[in-house]
């Protein structure tokens, strides 16, 4: 499912604002079909550097490749093969879904059709809905919904479960998953560890600026454990969140 | 993907789903249509007129005499001099002036010594009469001061001209268009901006390829289309329900609408400028309140500037919306068009360049 071919190459990425470096020479790589995470403490450097991919934010040196194209000379060429979700991002207001897609359909100009993009997310029945109505989770994933309109190669996800229930976070998960088993490229953060082991194929651990540690969650595990790590308490073999679960099932509440 | 990418499509989408959320935002509607459909909708109905009126002494009339030092203390009475006798009538025949006086002075030794020539307007009957009546007391205590009745120093002639009535409507309805593009200029921009800012619905459009100031073209084509259907309801329900005068038809519509569209212009300027300066969605009330109300009180909405204390009147006389209401006034009843209107059009073209001077220096994205 992962190709070895790169399809982000960031190399070098310097951003400073000021006398404050935000992003301190960060160099890494996303392969085509991957599932990547950026993660790291509020105020690491993430959506900064998240923005800088998205063509959304300058940067003071360094460079940034998408599928081969740079954001600083191809800038236009790049917005057309992304598809960007922002942190707490709305949209626009007193319209229902299927407008709204209309509205991104035009903007990518695209024919496509609303009902089949938000059958993919499993907001079919809302397709009259204003947005501002919907649930948390049903805005979580009319947001993806909305970074897959023009197929792109590459998506970026910035916090897509935060705030949300742990059935909805299962199946905005799905969705995900769903969306790479398509062919596109994931690039996402979290603060949540427990979603980055289930559903990152490498991590990228930022702090202060910089990259301290990528690698797949398995092998940073193990690089822990090979240290001498060891937990304080007896770990069981169930959560807290598999009890919620299991008590509340799985299937997704419409709030 | 081939395909060369169209920002003029991009802009369309923009203005369609700008269009639709103005048209289902309840205070968009009510500001732009309610409120001066409900303004036109009252005066329409108390309709009457002016209690004061309008007199004219032409050109060549005798001025040193008691008839027009008497006329001048009637506080009901506003005396113009006429510096061109034409215009004057062509102002009588408009419902400008209610009366044109024209006093001559009789040779040495004869009687009665001055003769007066009243013009009236024959379409206002009840207003003329009026007006002669007064005129006739005037005289009449002249008159009397001269002690034989063959020596009566002022004698009246009246004729009529065929003019067209000046209504109240008239009057209104241009204002409360002004008002309703000032209001749809500055509120809807101000407050939809900081919205879209604040809930980065803007950062979204800028990750796809769309280049910035098409998103400007699109919201502000949307307001442009809104803007003009609402000033077309106004004026149809005006012309149709209160008789509202639009002297050359489809023409003066059609000059009409080319001002408003420069006036929201002009608006929408200072829409962008409000939501530069407003940090947040609460401080745009203050602000924009600021700017439209002012003009709303001053710009000739309700009452005509000519009514206004003389220290007031150089402030009204410096509001953008001054301009459009008396643009509207003379397009609809004088028929004037944008062409013979070149103080208006100059004076509202350099508002325009103003704000928008500084609309795009302080221009915010995010």
């Amino acid at each position: 499912m992962i190709s070895d071919k790169k399809i982000i190459e960031v190399k070098g990425l310097v951003k400073d604002y000021g006398e404050l470096r935000a992003v301190d020479e960060i160099s890494f790589e996303v392969y085509e079909g991957e599932i990547f995470g950026l993660l790291g403490p509020n105020g690491a450097g993430k959506t900064t550097t998240l923005e800088i991919m998205e063509t959304l934010r300058e940067h003071s040196s360094g460079e940034v490749l998408i599928d081969g194209l740079s954001v600083d000379s191809h800038k236009d060429e790049v917005k057309k093969i992304i598809g960007v979700q922002l942190q707490q991002s709305g949209f626009y207001p007193n319209l229902n879904l299927v407008e709204l897609i209309h509205l991104f359909c035009g903007l990518y100009n695209i024919q496509a059709s609303a009902h089949e993009i938000l059958r993919k997310v499993g907001l079919e029945e809302k397709a009259n809905t204003i947005y501002n109505k919907l649930s948390g989770g049903q805005k979580q994933r009319f947001a993806v919904a909305t970074t897959i309109i023009n197929s792109p190669r590459v998506i970026f996800l910035d916090e897509p479960t935060t705030g949300l229930d742990p059935q909805a976070r299962r199946n905005l998960w799905d969705l995900i998953e769903d969306i790479r088993k398509n062919g596109t490229t994931v690039m996402m953060t979290t603060h949540y560890m427990d979603e980055a082991e289930k559903l990152c194929d490498r991590v990228g651990i930022i702090d202060l600026g910089k990259i301290i540690a990528i690698d797949s969650p398995n092998n940073l595990i193990d690089k822990l454990l090979k240290g001498g790590f060891k937990r304080s308490e007896q770990v069981k073999h169930a959560s807290l969140e598999d009890v919620f679960l299991s008590l509340t099932g799985k299937e997704l509440r419409d709030e | 993907m081939n395909k060369k990418y169209s920002n003029i499509r991009a802009m369309l989408a923009i203005a369609k789903a700008s269009l639709r959320s103005i048209v289902r935002n309840p205070s968009s509607v009510v500001f732009s249509l309610v409120f001066p459909l409900i303004f036109i909708v009252v005066f329409g109905f108390i309709g009457g007129g002016r209690s004061s009126f309008d007199i004219a002494v032409t050109k060549n009339s005798d001025r040193n005499n008691p008839v027009y030092q008497s006329l001048s203390q009637v506080s009901s009475f506003r005396i113009t001099d006429s510096e061109d006798d034409n215009s004057t009538i062509q102002n009588l025949e408009k419902g400008h002036f209610d009366a044109v006086l024209d006093i001559k002075k009789n040779p040495e030794g004869t009687f009665p010594a001055f003769s007066v020539e009243v013009k009236t307007n024959k379409s206002t009957p009840e207003k003329s009469n009026l007006c002669k009546l007064i005129l006739a007391q005037v005289i009449d205590r002249v008159n009397s001061k001269g002690q034989k009745p063959e020596m009566q120093v002022v004698e009246i002639k009246e004729t009529d001209v065929q003019g067209r009535l000046f209504k109240t409507i008239d009057f209104i309805l241009p204002g409360q268009l002004g008002f309703s593009i000032l209001s749809a200029g500055v509120f809807g921009t101000a407050f939809v901006f900081i919205l879209l800012r604040d809930t980065l619905v803007i950062k979204r459009f800028f990750a796809t390829p769309i280049k910035r100031k098409y998103i400007i073209l699109g919201e502000a084509l949307s307001r442009l289309i809104f803007s003009i259907s609402g000033s077309i309801i106004i004026i149809l329900i005006g012309h149709f329900f209160f008789g509202f005068t639009l002297v050359n038809g489809v023409v003066t519509v059609l000059n009409m609408l080319a001002v408003s569209v420069l006036g929201l212009l002009v608006f929408l300027g200072f829409g962008f400028m409000v939501s530069n300066i407003a940090k947040s969605v609460n401080a745009v009330p203050p602000i924009a309140n600021l700017i439209t109300l002012p003009q709303f009180l001053l710009a000739g909405t309700f009452f005509s500037i000519d009514n206004f204390p003389g220290w007031l009147q150089p402030i009204s006389r410096a509001l953008p919306l001054t301009y459009l209401n008396d643009a509207l006034r003379k397009i609809a009843f004088d028929g004037a068009t944008i062409f013979t209107l070149p103080k208006e059009m100059l004076i509202l073209v350099g508002w325009g360049v103003v704000v928008y001077f500084f609309a795009i220096k302080f221009f915010k994205w995010e």
